[in-house]
Parts: structure tokens; C-alpha cells; sequence
């Protein structure tokens, strides 16, 4: 009976098989589980394969999702690497012992120290500088200082925040209470509330647009979504202002990458993770979305450069995912939403 | 009560006649109910095994800070969107299916065309368009001058119903519809006949008859809303599922993000019971058509009062996302698009395609059985094999993935030991696995239109079947199929359009490559690039319409 049904209709084995084949391959080759988007992270990895002969197979998701992913995968997991848009994630995957220390002069080399895991298990490939954007119409870039400057009550009813349940927003408060303690953390952010112009906002790009519709006078954001917007409404009221340069410098974050414990590829995965330290594609990160290198010897895009150089705070970025949990709290106590 | 006889005798028609005891004896209807609960069960349990880990701190934490005003804006949201939702789709399922006005033949069908648009994206274009940034905003403010300008705040409570509203109200539209096109005018007719006018007769007959439907869609809107995060978040509106969002993703503690979920559940589940208790005092029976009984003929302003409800509902709930979504989508399209796309199409349409077919498969086996079998346990294994609409889907995938890695671990273990080869794994990343991950979320939406479908065929026919010899499978093919046609239609049609917009299982259990329209917007707006994600909105909305459209074909008979 079967066999008749199988031999009369191929369409019928053929789907059995597509219902059925599973990820089953073993030709040298890189798996990838990506929270970076498939856009600003698929040019560097054609890139490698054009480089090196090595194919690479990736997956995109939220990074929490794909760090339970590989938890669950555990010895069975297809992926070599994890890479990540945030400190705090990749510093979640190594509390979960997902990930594996890395030995290599090329990265060391390349990733300033700040930058990468201080165990070695996960390096920054690209810096995200979060910062301060104002209404070139209505403030002045004297009026402008710190992070902290904009609890103060003379921006009462002029600021606009992107909502705190972004991973961005906990980070920065993160590295705050790491440099400053937490007091001192909750009086700034319970200060920013105070100042807000309307609830928090969506996303960086609203908050830009609400500053540039006189809703507000100044926000916080990746500069890269600075980028981004004036690329295509360049006649925006807007400006970027590098906050902390008499102190510590600029808030940074990164995009980065680490090695599972139970890569496959072990050996192709560090190959692809040099290469993405490496002069080509750390020209890709800067280019495909005007983020800055995480390799200081590269220079980041030509727009980018006309926004100045700026001190980054040089604190390693691992205190992000240290303190995410304690910075989340804070800011649901001060009513940050 | 109606019990299968083990000895009947025309087995011509039985699908299992090729062997007459092994199978039959074993094989009983009532066994499919609790096989389909336990398979829901797998993630469900998963999640409430979150309860052995402690989370007393994150918890602690949830409750002194931001749970009160959460839960508080969960209760009016859901109820908000139900009320609301329930009022529109019934009144929309009134007009079209027993009046007569200008345009009813178009509004019957175009008033579910919202159903194509993901409720994140109707979001996101309402926001778009009249937030403050907004171009409605912005012109007002530009005649009106920016100081005495008012506008009501379009981000708070009020603006996120409405929107869940014009998302979800087809849900109920199409039930409601569905309970109004077979009974409505006769009811009225019947009414009549008692010396009511038309609106005591809508009241007090069509309406209560039509309570097994409008019952089931409203329990959709509900389910909808309680799971939904993406709504929500573009609001930056606080419900509960922000709290397991919050807990998870950024207090990294999945065990008290399963925990809340696992209230959820409870909630649901009691609500759920509630709605059958009520429900289970009555008996509904109609089968036959009323389609020969003329509609209500509505004169003058009323009748135009009608066709510009229709148009302003249809208007905000598609016609205008759809154009800001095109006008979007013609912006980025150089950019955006590539011959990537095919591939995200055919994905899309194919596992929409195989989902709904597999998942309305098992509501009409489980509705029948739990039909013949109408005993308490095949009662409680089918609100638990239909609570997965429920949850969010995020938690759902990693309820389902779990349990799944481990199989898949012990499967490769046991292919170690016993044939000594590796063979990575084996199950996940396969195609049944994804189908079957989209049945437990959406058994629901298959399940309810069949289910109400069926209350409506009577016992007696069931009887006169047997009668007849009918029984098992032949009285299900024979005798039920055809009448549940409608049923079944709407139920295939509500699953394919939410799988196509379903994201977290689609990007959990996905294989390489296999990228989906839906996969491709998590992307852009994932990076903030709302209006980069309107190609792929765009594509879905119209591939979403495919079905619809085959839906109003069955519709306008």
C-alpha cells in the first residue's frame, strides 16, 4: 500500500523529504546565530566567503531568544558563533557558559581593550555611541554638557527619551552607575523624568523627529540613527553633541561576537571572527550603517567623520551586562518607563 | 448521550475498513481531544515547570515598581478592545448580512480586509500618520499655530484600543456574519410573528442565537490582546506581556518571565470556562440557509448612515494603512528590494498554506470527537489544546523549542550509543516541527468557527444518521463535513492569515534560509526602520488577501 502511494506520486516523497530534512551538514563551514540583522551583517559575511572559500549559514533573532536557543541546543547546537547588537547579551551568554575563551593575537590587536571580554570570550566589533541630539533652532551647543546636565530643571518640559525597555538606555545607565554609583544614578534619571516633554518614545528615530517638530529641544541617541535620518531629510533642525568630553567621555556600546562552547567550526569561526576585526570588513560595519569601527586604526565613514571626533569612556563595556538587571530596576523605580 | 457503537454496520465509507478490529478497537474518538491537549501541554508545561526556579527577587522587585499600574492597564485594554470590537463587528455582521444599503455587496467582503494587516503595523502607520511628528499633526499645527494647537494625546489608552480594535474586529465580524446570514432573518421573521419590532427582535432573538459565534470571536479578540506585545510596544503602552518582556530580555530571568505567563494562562484558562458554562445552558439548532427571505430594505439617511459607517471603519482599518504602507513601500523599494523576495513570498504563503490545513484538520476531529464524546475530561483537553492563542508567542516558541532540543539531544545520544554515528540534530529545524509548533499556537482560531458551526447542527440529526448506519468516520464525512463547510472555510482562512503574521515561532523554529515576509519586518523594526518595512508589510497585506478573497467568495453565496 505505502510503496504504491510512493512510487505513484513523487510530489508526495518529495514533500516527505522537505517535511523532514533537518540541518544535517558537515563540509567546513560557519553557523551563525545573529541578533545583528541580516542586512548589516550578510555584506561581511559574503565577504569572508569570497575571502576564504568557507560558506556561512546564519539565523537572525532577538538575542535572549537565540541565547535560550543555545542553551537548549547545548552539545547539539549547529551554531559556532553568537553575535550580538549589545554588551549586556554577550555577558548574559557567558554567566549561561554558552561561550568559549578565545586565544588570538589578530583580535587582541585589533579590539581595543574596553571593547572585549576581559575572560576573552566575546569581542566588540563595532562602537555605538550614545549621545545627545538637539534642535539646532531653539538650543546651543554651550547650553549643552553632560548626561547629567539634562536632569538639571532648566530643561523642564524639553527633553524626549526613547523608552527604557531599550537595551541601549539600560546600558547607559548601566555604565552610569558603574562610574557613579547608584544614588547618584537615580537622582540623574529621576531628573530626566521630571523633564520630559511627553512619555518616552518608541524608538531613536521618533525622539529625533519629535525634537526637530519643537515637541522637544534635545534627546538621547545611537548616533548612527543620527546618521540615518539626516541621510535622508537632511534639512532637519538637527545637530549631534558629544556629551562628557571634560569627564570621562561618550557613552559607548557594541556590536559583538563570540565562539559557542560547542562550536562545530571551531576553527573557521575564530577565522571568521578575525576577519571580522580585520581592515575589509571592520569598512563594512562603518559603511552599512555608519557605526564606528571598533577597530581604531579604521576610519569610520565619511559622514560620520564630519560629525567631529569625541573621547569615548574608556570603562570596559562588560559592566552593561553586570549591571543591566540593577539598572532596569532603577529606572522602573524612578518611574522611567 | 450519544455512544459509538463498536459493531456497526456500513463500513463502506470508513477511512479504517481495511482492518476491522486492530484498529477499531482501539482507536476511539475521544481519545483525539486529550492527544491534541497533551501536545499543547508539552509547552505549556514547560512554562509552568518555570515555578522550580526561583525569581523571588525579580518578582519582588515587579510588584513594588510597575505591576500594579500594568495589571490596571491590562483590565482596560482587554476589556476596551473586547467591548469595542464586539459592538463593531456585530453591528457591521448585522448590516451586511440581513439589510439591504448602498454598497452592502462590497462592505460584506472589503470588511475583512483588515483582517490582512498585522496589528503592529497598523499600529505603527496610525502612529506615523497622526502622532505628533505626524503629517495630520503637523498640517493642523501649520493653520492653527503652534500655541493654541490641541490634539488628543494619540499614544495613551484611547489611541491603543483603537487601534487593537480596527486589527481585531474582524474576528468577530466574520463569526457574527457567519451566525446572521443562516438565521438571522428568519429569527427576525420569528420575532415578528411574536409582535416585536425589528430592534427587540434584533435584541432579544437574533442576537441571543447568534451567541455561540459572537462568544467565540470575542474569546479571539481577547486572547489576541493578552498576548500581544508588538501593538503595545510601539505604543510604549505598559501591559503584562511587557512585564515577561521586561523579565526575560532585559532582567535576563526567563523562570519569572514564564512565571507571569504562567498567570496568563490561568487567566485565560478561567475565562475560557466561564464563557463555556454560560454557553453550555444553551442549545442552538439551524442548519438550512435563509437566503430566500429578503433583507431588510433600509431607506433615506439610515441607509447611508449605514454605508458611511462602513466606509469610515473600512476607511482607518485599511484603506488608509494600506496607502501610507504603499507609498512607504515605493520610497524604499529600489533599495529594499531584491530577488530575496520570491523566496520570503513562497515561504510565507507555503507555511501559511500547510499550517492552516493541519491545524483546521485536527479543530474538525477534535470538534467532532468532543462532540460524540461530550464527557468532562474531553471538555477540559479542549479548552487546554486551545489555550496556546493565549500566550505570547515568544514564550510559547521557547516552550515548544525547549522540550524539542532535548528530544532532539536524546535522540542523537540514543543514535551514538546504539549505532555509533553522529548525527547532529535531527528534528529541529524541520519543516513538521515548525507546522506543528503553529498548531498549538492557533489551534484556537481553527477551532472556534468549526466549534460554533457545529453547536449549531442538531443532536437529532446525529440520531437519524445512525439510524442509517452511519457512524465514526462515515458520519463525520457523510453528514457533518458539508453542513460545517462554512466553518471550516473561515477557520482555514483566520489561521492562514495569522500564521503569514506570525513572528516569534516562524523566527525560533525557522531552518536556515527559510526567512518569511513576517521575518523580513521583525528585521527592519527591529532596527527602527518602519518605513523600510513596509515593502515587506506590503507584500504580506496582499498575499494575506488571497485567502480572503477565496473566503468571500464562500461569504457572498
Amino acid at each position: 500500500m505505502l510503496k504504491i502511494w510512493f512510487s505513484r506520486y513523487p510530489t508526495v516523497i518529495f514533500f516527505c523529504a522537505a517535511l523532514f530534512s533537518s540541518n544535517l551538514s558537515y563540509a567546513e563551514q560557519v553557523v551563525v546565530y545573529s541578533a545583528r540583522i541580516e542586512k548589516l551583517i550578510k555584506p561581511m559575511f559574503d565577504a569572508f566567503t569570497k575571502n576564504t572559500g568557507v560558506p556561512v549559514k546564519f539565523v537572525t533573532d532577538k538575542a535572549g531568544v537565540l541565547l535560550e536557543r543555545l542553551k537548549a541546543e547545548g552539545k547539539n547546537t549547529p551554531a559556532d558563533m553568537l553575535i550580538t547588537t549589545d554588551a549586556g547579551n554577550l555577558w548574559e551568554a557567558v554567566q549561561k557558559g554558552l561561550l568559549e575563551p578565545i586565544e588570538s593575537e589578530t583580535l587582541e590587536a585589533n579590539i581595543p581593550a574596553h571593547l572585549r571580554d576581559p575572560q576573552k570570550q566575546w569581542f566588540g566589533l563595532s562602537v555605538r555611541a550614545r549621545t545627545i541630539v538637539y534642535n539646532t533652532q531653539k538650543v546651543k551647543s554651550a547650553d549643552l554638557s553632560t548626561y547629567k546636565d539634562l536632569a538639571n530643571p532648566k530643561w523642564r518640559g524639553r527633553l524626549c527619551l526613547r523608552t527604557s525597555k531599550k537595551v541601549y538606555n539600560q546600558s547607559l545607565v548601566a555604565m552610569m552607575i558603574a562610574e557613579h554609583g547608584e544614588t547618584w544614578s537615580e537622582q540623574v534619571v529621576r531628573g530626566w523624568v521630571a523633564n520630559l516633554a511627553t512619555e518616552p518614545l518608541s524608538n531613536d528615530t521618533k525622539a529625533m523627529e519629535f525634537v526637530a517638530a519643537g515637541k522637544c529641544d534635545v534627546t538621547i541617541v545611537n548616533s548612527y540613527y543620527y546618521g540615518r535620518l539626516i541621510k535622508k531629510k537632511p534639512n532637519l533642525p538637527l545637530a549631534i553633541f558629544w556629551p562628557n568630553q571634560a569627564g570621562s567621555g561618550v557613552h559607548v556600546n557594541i556590536s559583538g561576537a563570540g565562539i559557542t562552547k560547542n562550536a562545530r567550526n571551531k576553527h573557521a569561526a575564530i577565522m571568521l571572527l578575525e576577519f571580522l576585526s580585520s581592515k575589509k570588513a571592520q569598512n563594512l560595519f562603518a559603511d552599512v550603517n555608519m557605526e564606528y569601527p571598533a577597530n581604531p586604526k579604521i576610519k569610520p565613514d565619511s559622514i560620520v567623520m564630519e560629525w567631529g571626533s569625541f573621547k569615548q569612556n574608556q570603562m570596559n563595556v562588560v559592566a552593561a551586562g553586570e549591571l543591566q538587571t540593577e539598572a532596569v530596576k532603577l529606572m522602573d523605580r524612578a518611574g522611567y518607563r | 448521550m450519544l455512544n459509538v457503537k463498536s459493531e456497526d454496520r456500513s463500513t463502506r465509507t470508513s477511512f479504517f475498513n481495511c482492518s476491522p478490529y486492530g484498529f477499531r478497537a482501539i482507536f476511539s474518538w475521544r481519545f483525539i481531544p486529550v492527544l491534541v491537549a497533551v501536545l499543547v501541554l508539552i509547552p505549556v508545561g514547560t512554562i509552568l515547570l518555570s515555578f522550580l526556579a526561583p525569581a523571588g527577587d525579580v518578582w519582588q522587585h515587579l510588584v513594588e515598581t510597575i505591576l500594579p499600574s500594568l495589571l490596571i492597564n491590562t483590565f482596560w485594554l482587554t476589556l476596551g478592545v473586547a467591548v469595542s470590537s464586539a459592538l463593531l463587528g456585530v453591528s457591521l455582521a448585522w448590516f451586511t448580512a440581513v439589510c439591504e444599503f448602498p454598497g452592502r455587496k462590497f462592505f460584506s467582503w472589503g470588511l475583512l480586509l483588515p483582517l490582512a494587516i498585522p496589528a503592529y503595523v497598523m499600529a505603527f502607520v496610525t502612529l506615523g500618520l497622526f502622532d505628533f511628528t505626524g503629517p495630520v499633526q503637523t498640517l493642523l499645527r501649520s493653520w492653527v499655530g503652534p500655541e493654541q494647537f490641541w490634539f488628543p494625546n494619540v499614544r495613551g489608552r484611547l489611541g491603543v484600543i483603537i487601534v487593537m480594535t480596527l486589527a481585531f474586529y474582524p474576528y468577530v465580524y466574520l463569526l457574527a456574519r457567519n451566525a446572521f446570514l443562516t438565521q438571522g432573518k428568519r429569527s427576525l421573521e420569528a420575532a415578528q410573528s411574536l409582535g416585536f419590532n425589528r430592534m427587540q427582535g434584533f435584541l432579544k432573538v437574533a442576537l441571543p442565537m447568534a451567541r455561540p459565534w459572537i462568544a467565540s470571536g470575542v474569546m479571539l479578540v481577547l486572547m489576541e490582546t493578552l498576548a500581544d506585545f508588538g501593538t503595545v510596544a510601539v505604543f510604549n503602552y505598559d501591559t503584562f506581556t511587557t512585564a515577561i518582556y521586561k523579565a526575560w530580555f532585559s532582567m535576563f530571568s526567563l523562570s519569572a518571565a514564564s512565571q507571569l505567563a504562567s498567570l496568563l494562562i490561568v487567566i485565560v484558562f478561567v475565562l475560557i470556562v466561564m464563557e463555556q458554562q454560560f454557553r453550555s445552558r444553551m442549545r442552538y439548532a439551524e442548519t438550512k440557509h435563509s437566503s430566500r427571505i429578503p433583507r431588510i430594505p433600509l431607506t433615506g439617511w439610515r441607509a447611508w448612515g449605514v454605508a458611511g459607517f462602513a466606509l469610515a471603519i473600512l476607511f482607518f482599518a485599511f484603506l488608509l494603512p494600506i496607502t501610507q504602507l504603499i507609498i512607504w513601500a515605493t520610497d524604499t523599494f529600489v533599495e529594499e528590494f531584491n530577488q530575496l523576495y520570491l523566496g520570503f513570498l513562497w515561504h510565507s504563503l507555503m507555511l501559511s498554506g500547510l499550517a492552516a490545513l493541519l491545524t483546521c484538520s485536527v479543530a474538525v476531529l477534535v470538534v467532532y470527537s468532543a462532540r460524540r464524546h461530550p464527557d468532562t475530561v474531553t471538555r477540559v483537553a479542549v479548552r487546554i489544546a486551545t489555550i496556546g492563542y493565549a500566550l505570547p508567542g515568544v514564550v510559547l516558541a521557547v516552550g515548544i523549542f525547549v522540550p524539542l532540543a532535548w528530544l532532539d539531544n536524546w535522540l542523537s545520544e540514543m543514535a551514538m550509543q546504539l549505532f555509533h554515528i553522529e548525527t547532529g540534530s535531527l528534528i529541529q529545524g524541520t519543516l513538521a516541527i515548525m507546522l506543528i509548533a503553529y498548531m498549538t499556537r492557533f489551534l484556537a482560531v481553527g477551532h472556534n468557527p468549526i466549534d460554533s458551526a457545529m453547536q449549531r447542527i442538531t443532536f437529532s440529526i446525529d440520531e437519524a444518521s445512525m439510524g442509517l448506519g452511519l457512524n465514526g468516520w462515515s458520519m463525520l464525512k457523510r453528514v457533518h463535513l458539508p453542513i460545517l463547510k462554512g466553518g471550516i472555510f473561515t477557520a482555514v482562512t483566520l489561521v492562514f492569515v495569522d500564521v503569514m503574521k506570525e513572528m516569534p515561532i516562524t523566527l525560533m523554529t525557522r531552518p536556515f534560509g527559510w526567512d518569511t515576509l513576517a521575518v523580513r519586518i521583525f528585521e527592519m523594526t527591529s532596527e527602527g526602520e518602519w518605513e523600510q518595512a513596509a515593502l515587506p508589510a506590503v507584500a504580506l497585506v496582499l498575499a494575506g488577501l488571497i485567502p480572503i478573497v477565496l473566503l468571500t467568495r464562500q461569504v457572498e453565496k
